[in-house]
């Protein structure tokens, strides 16, 4: 079975509930950058246009998680787990209202689990 | 910067319990009612109550913006110029008081806020003040009948997203030039730091018509988007990262409208041996630089975070920086001998302190710090030890902004080892060349793919030089006067004096 590059925490998925029941369908985009950056985001569907270079690398709790190609080369033998933290982030982000904050968590690949990690898709084909 | 203790008083600022959006030069309760808490992370204290807004209030703010855009985009240079001189002797006068108040909400230490932040504050007014009174347009002859004008006019209402690593000087470096091109602006400062920017406004808000610079409170995805979207919006600047710097240019091909956008870095700080050939004033110059990313608790977009140090060298000059390093005398940020405050926000703490992990997986070293720091002053704050990893330039510390005192350290062969390491990242907004070589200096300065090279020199942000972002970095130059030329339109106008017609019809 192909091991997952992605995936959250229990308290994450509680917060994509109450922000799905009221936004409808969400994404997740790892942002780069200064401020509150290299700390993903979450949207609703179709708010932020996923790019043509972007990957998804999986599914959380039923929302695609994407991240622009280039910085994906620095992620590629890392498993993220999305966590979510008190906090105050800037940026448009929408569990930011609650006080909240979701959060990247990465740890590396045993060699075993990185010959079965599931291949990354792009939006669409290049 | 040369700290003196007693130069800057450090109390704790006196307060309001709650600040409201600034609207049409009057003090507005949210439409809907909505606050959220500041909290201090110096101590994690409640600070005040800020108004929760959205698209109501944005609205509100867009209407007294054009109220006075009749008169202020028709304003003359002469005006705004005094007005911004007016501004920068206010903020003078208050300077303390501001500089307190700066450091409690965002944890930079005291001695940064009051003399870098507010000073480089106050200079930006003036910068700007000046560059518009000896300015002018262009006028050309096309031939003996026809002369072409290229005159300067304000795009009219502009929107600001201000970050909150500098709440008060990265919303000065935005405010400044619009309202120096004429321009009235709807401001959004970061959710968690925008208590200082209102108490600039209170001790401005007499030299400003009403209308001409509007405050509105609030989270990016409720008052932000409304900034962003709003059709009578004509730019959108904004600092802050690279998904929502993409997401306020989609959200600005809606309405067809300029954006600048600075995004963040990681700036390669770059040292070669010849720093190391005499034991003088520049070496001790150089180390200093090295130790430059604890500036600001690593929480500028321009963070010396990756130090390339020519390997013949690496070994002693390691040593002495890592000296410089553990000498960073952290405590309380409001006593003028404290050299690192606190990080911004719990979630930022958290961020950083999980970077530290990747890295520490990644097999980087960790040659100092690489912990938080339990600060016997403010156990409730968020403080981290500034931090040293050995390494490489494939590792994600070293190619991902982490936004702390973090610095991943590398080696190099020769320039052109430093040049291929130095530019191999997403990034090219900042970056430090060290050496006694002029000659060196000169070609690697240019060889970096970078908008700011600081040769034997770093973190200096004078007005009168531009700033700005190479690849993912962002987009438009702040803190030149070819800023005011992303907030005005540039309008040609031709004449013609000959009384006889072409000929055609």
């Amino acid at each position: 079975m192909a091991v997952e590059r992605v995936s959250i925490t229990l308290k994450a998925r509680q917060v994509v509930d109450k922000l799905r029941a009221k936004h409808g369908e969400l994404i997740f985009h790892q942002s780069g950058g200064c401020c509150d950056g290299s700390a993903p985001m979450c949207f609703q569907k179709d708010e932020f246009l996923i790019g043509s270079r972007d990957v998804c690398l999986g599914e959380i709790h039923g929302c695609p998680f994407y991240m622009a190609s280039d910085q994906f080369e620095y992620y590629k033998n890392m498993h993220i787990s999305i966590d979510v933290s008190k906090g105050c982030g800037s940026s448009f982000s929408l569990e930011i209202p609650l006080g909240l904050r979701f959060m990247t968590i990465s740890r590396i690949f045993t060699d075993e689990e990185i010959k079965h990690v599931h291949p990354v898709e792009f939006r669409q084909a290049i | 910067m040369a700290a003196n203790p007693d130069e800057v008083a450090s109390q704790k600022p006196t307060l309001r319990e709650k600040y409201d959006n600034y609207i049409g030069g009057e003090w507005v309760a949210p439409v809907d009612g909505g606050y959220f808490e500041d909290t201090s992370p110096i101590d994690g204290s409640v600070l005040a109550k800020i108004s929760q807004s959205n698209e109501k209030d944005v609205d509100l703010a867009v209407k007294a913006a054009w109220k006075a855009a009749e008169s202020w985009n028709k304003s003359s240079a002469t005006e705004r110029s005094n007005i911004l001189l007016k501004i920068a002797d206010r903020i003078e006068e208050n300077l303390d008081m501001l500089a307190a108040i700066e450091t409690w909400g965002n944890g930079k230490p005291i001695r940064e806020s009051s003399l870098v932040d507010l000073p480089l504050a106050v200079d930006h007014f003036r910068y700007f003040g000046g560059a518009i009174r000896s300015e002018s347009g262009e006028c050309s002859d096309l031939d003996s009948t026809r002369v072409t004008m290229e005159v300067h006019e304000p795009l009219g209402v502009v929107g600001q997203i201000i970050p909150w690593n500098f709440p008060i000087l990265m919303a000065v470096w935005k405010l400044a030039p619009a309202l120096a091109a004429g321009n009235c602006v709807v401001l959004k400062p970061a959710e968690q730091t925008p208590i200082s920017i209102h108490a600039l406004i209170e001790v401005i808000a007499d030299l400003l018509p009403p209308g001409t610079v509007n405050i509105i409170n609030g989270f990016g995805p409720e008052a932000g988007k409304p900034i962003a979207t709003h059709p009578d919006i004509k730019k959108v600047a904004f600092t802050g990262e690279t998904t929502t710097g993409r997401l306020i240019m989609q959200y600005a091909s809606e309405n067809l409208i300029p954006v600048t956008l600075e995004l963040g870095g990681k700036s390669p700080n770059v040292f070669f041996d010849s720093v190391m050939a005499e034991d003088d004033a520049f070496l001790d110059k150089a180390i200093e630089g090295f130790v430059m990313f604890a500036v600001n608790q690593g929480e500028v977009c321009t963070c010396p975070s990756r130090a390339l140090i020519q390997e013949n060298i690496y070994d002693e000059f390691m040593k002495r920086c890592l000296k410089r390093t553990e000498a960073i005398v952290m405590g309380d940020p409001l006593e003028m001998t404290t050299m690192m405050g606190a990080q911004a926000s719990n979630d930022q703490y958290e961020k950083i302190l999980n970077y530290i992990d990747v890295g520490k997986q990644e097999g980087a070293e960790v040659l100092t710090g690489g912990e938080k720091f339990d600060n016997p002053v403010h156990p409730d704050g968020y403080y981290v030890k500034p931090t040293i990893f050995k390494g490489n330039n494939k590792m994600r510390i070293f190619q991902e902004e982490i936004f702390g005192p973090v610095v991943g350290v590398t080696t190099f062969k020769d320039e052109a080892e430093a040049l291929a390491i130095a530019n191999d990242t997403l990034y090219g907004l900042g970056a430090g060349v060290w050496t006694r070589d002029i000659h060196q200096m000169q070609s690697i300065a240019r060889g970096i793919e970078a908008g700011r090279i600081w040769c034997n020199c770093f973190h200096d942000y004078p007005a009168h030089a531009s700033f700005g972002g190479y690849k993912k970095s962002g987009i438009g130059r702040e803190t030149h006067k070819m800023m005011l030329n992303h907030y005005r339109h540039t309008k040609n106008i031709i004449v013609s004096y000959d009384k006889n017609k072409l000929g055609f019809f």
